[in-house]
């Protein structure tokens, strides 16, 4: 058969072949093309659903960001009565309830996965690997429900009255217990991206070689070196886990919601009530009456797409550092 | 298609195959996109949103209309006051719901007349919780007030004690509850701090969020109710019908005439009636601190919220049918959900109301003369 065909220019000859533009099948074949073609339109509607969504936040937050400027990003109160925005208290419970709530959770995601992979027998790892896949499953309002019949009278009665006891000269621990605050907020928080961090640690240690253990083990290093070994091997991928987990902690509103307090201020103490950026858009959004208010709820999300933009960034950086570091052949 | 037949036959059969699923993916994006058929059956469909308060209540009219009007089929979503407002302003439901009434200002946005058109009672009450104290506490409003505004800050307080001399009240902080999802529950409760309390109008002011000075938020009435049955010494406002299906405490709250009046279904309605000879013509009232001397002063309508013209005009007489049976008929379920009956004065000021609407200039109730 004879062809046709020149560059990006597609011809059909007197008999009747076909030929898709070369840039789209270098190969030749039309159906790896077609293939080809359908996936990067999968990737393309990420990358446009993602530009239309911050284009259509950002415009709908015009209101707010041109009575407030950049002020918004700092701005203190928040008093719908009166019109005043501001996003600073809510930037700041997000940012630290999703960092008590890594601080707790990371060293005990550790803890499981390196059991699971390392140390436990097939006959207890495989149930225990189930039941915290399981804890993954449970929909955030039952958490939350939880948070508030149980965890928050837990909170107020068995933990908060001893740690005021040892800590209660420092800042962090002072006032009224009432279980409903920026503590149980992290816990919660916790509680819940403690699945998904172990469930991809461990993935991530199970694909570490056997053959470092092997050579570690043979070298006369202990359990304990040999899993050092492994874990600075998988230290990209854990990064990656501890990020999946900050993201849901991030985003997460309905359980936070329910027991964070709901209050937008800037208190050092862990028992006070604060207040984060999902939780404020679910709780407000239904009713925000005037353009004003919406527009500011709306610059609230701009912010959290933004929070989460830094985050990623700053924990993808680390990454790259860890991994240079630790193993130059993969960079 | 672009391709011609004549140039498929002679392609392999994996383009033909991919190109043929293409096509069928065509035909059947078009034939999904294409236009559905109106309502079967000659059925008229409406569709309303707005309120969370008189949701229950609502279902139960929908589910009862049903039996009455099979051919009329009505959806309520209940969205939240606020989106009720919004979508009836944008016209993409066919009826409202709303709490408290549309601001002036809100009003102006409206395309034609909006008619709010009450429909049932309600209270916000205060509930608490001290474990020793069995009869219901007494509040006088300036107490309430300075509560929420922070400046009474324990139980023990002598302001407290005088509204309640023989309550044993326990040494220890008060912890207020509020909401912190929007709501129209929160804005007849600070409509009510901002008539009773001058400061309250200064510093906090009305509305469906506010600033609050103190207290942790709690989400929905559900929140609200379970935070405070979890926590001692706490006290906070929900839905009348929320605190008695849940068998909550609620207090007794000093009215205008001075009297303690604990929240009933009568004295909700005594509010209504004592403030229905002042209802402006457009019938936006707030009957907070109301006169009367059994008013609860924590009561307030809910609303719908129609078009006084309706642009179609099957959907509009179904619609307005609808509404005067619930008006009339449809208030005997009130009271078994914990709503109070329209008072019969603001039932007569209903009928002028739903009398009025129109579709293409002729009224909509005038070929059923007193039909209901």
């Amino acid at each position: 058969m004879k062809e046709t065909s020149t560059g990006t220019r597609t011809t059909v000859v007197a008999h009747g072949v076909f030929r898709w533009p070369r840039m789209l099948s270098p190969t030749g074949d039309a159906g790896d093309a077609i293939f080809r073609s359908l996936l990067f339109c999968c990737a393309l509607l990420i990358v446009l659903l993602l530009a239309a969504m911050i284009a259509a936040m950002a415009y709908r937050a015009r209101p707010s960001f041109a009575q407030f400027g950049f002020d918004f990003l700092w701005g203190r109160s928040w008093n719908p009565v009166e019109g005043e925005f501001g996003a600073l208290p809510f930037i700041y419970g997000t940012v630290v309830s999703s960092l008590i709530a890594l601080i707790l959770s990371v060293p005990l995601s550790l803890g499981i996965a390196i059991f699971l992979v390392e140390q436990a027998p097939k006959g207890i790892a495989r149930p225990i690997a189930f039941l915290v896949d399981l804890l993954a499953a449970i929909p955030s309002v039952v958490y939350g429900l939880w948070g508030i019949f149980v965890l928050a009278p837990f909170v107020r009665e068995e933990l908060g009255p001893p740690l005021q006891g040892l800590f209660g000269w420092t800042p962090f621990f002072r006032g009224t217990i009432t279980g409903i605050g920026m503590l149980t907020g992290g816990i919660i928080l916790a509680i819940m991206i403690t699945p998904i961090i172990s469930a991809v640690v461990r993935d991530v240690l199970a694909a570490v070689p056997m053959a470092q253990r092997e050579a570690a083990l043979a070298l006369g290093a202990t359990k304990w070196e040999t899993t050092r070994v492994v874990l600075a091997n998988g230290a990209p991928g854990i990064l990656g886990a501890v990020i999946l987990g900050l993201g849901r902690a991030i985003g997460e509103t309905m359980a936070v919601t329910m027991v964070i307090g709901n209050r937008p201020q800037i208190s050092l103490s862990l028992f006070d009530p604060a207040y984060t950026i999902a939780s404020v858009i679910a709780n407000e959004f239904t009713e925000a009456t005037g353009d004003l208010y919406l527009s500011a709820l709306i610059e609230l999300g701009l912010i959290l797409f933004l929070v989460t933009f830094i985050i990623n960034a700053l924990a993808r950086l680390l990454v790259w550092s860890v991994a240079r570091r630790t193993q130059p052949a993969r960079v | 298609m672009i391709i011609s037949c004549e140039v498929m036959v002679k392609m392999s059969w994996r383009v033909r195959s991919a190109c043929l699923i293409l096509l069928s993916l065509t035909l059947v994006w078009q034939a999904c996109s294409g236009r559905r058929g109106g309502p079967a059956g000659g059925a008229v469909r409406l569709q309303g949103a707005g309120a969370t308060f008189p949701n229950p209540l609502y279902q139960k009219w929908l589910s009862e209309y049903s039996k009455i009007d099979p051919n009329v089929r009505i959806d309520y979503q209940s969205i939240g006051s606020g989106g009720g407002i919004k979508q009836i302003e944008a016209q993409t439901i066919d009826f409202g719901a709303t709490d408290i009434p549309v601001s002036d200002e809100e009003l102006k946005n409206f395309p034609r007349e909006i008619l709010h058109i009450p429909t049932a009672l309600g209270a916000v009450v205060l509930t608490y919780n001290l474990p020793q104290i069995k009869a219901p506490l007494r509040f006088s409003p300036e107490v309430i007030a300075d509560i929420f505004l922070g400046k009474i800050k324990r139980w023990d307080d002598a302001r407290i004690k005088a509204d309640n001399p023989n309550a044993a009240l326990p040494s220890a902080d008060i912890t207020v509850v509020h909401r912190s999802d929007g709501s129209g529950t929160t804005a007849v409760f600070t409509d009510y701090l901002v008539k009773i309390s001058s400061e309250w109008k200064e510093r906090v002011g009305t509305g469906t969020s506010v600033n609050w000075p103190l207290g942790i938020g709690a989400k929905g009435n559900e929140g609200v109710t379970g935070q405070i049955k979890q926590t001692p010494n706490t006290i906070g406002y929900v839905e009348l019908a929320y605190a008695v299906q849940n068998k909550l405490p609620v207090a007794a709250i000093k009215n205008r005439a001075g009297n303690y009046v604990e929240p009933t279904l009568d004295a909700i309605k005594m509010a209504a009636a004592a403030s229905a000879a002042k209802m402006p013509d457009d019938l936006r009232v707030s009957i907070t601190d109301a006169p009367g001397d059994g008013a609860y002063p924590i009561s307030s309508y809910t609303y719908i919220l129609v078009y006084k013209e309706q642009r179609d005009a099957a959907k509009g007489k179904a619609l307005v049918d609808f509404l005067w049976w619930a008006v009339h008929d449809g208030q005997r379920f009130a009271p078994s959900l914990q709503y109070a009956p329209l008072p019969e004065e603001v039932v007569r000021r209903v009928e002028t109301k739903l009398n009025s609407i129109t579709a293409g200039g002729r009224p909509l109730r005038a070929e059923a003369k007193d039909g209901g």
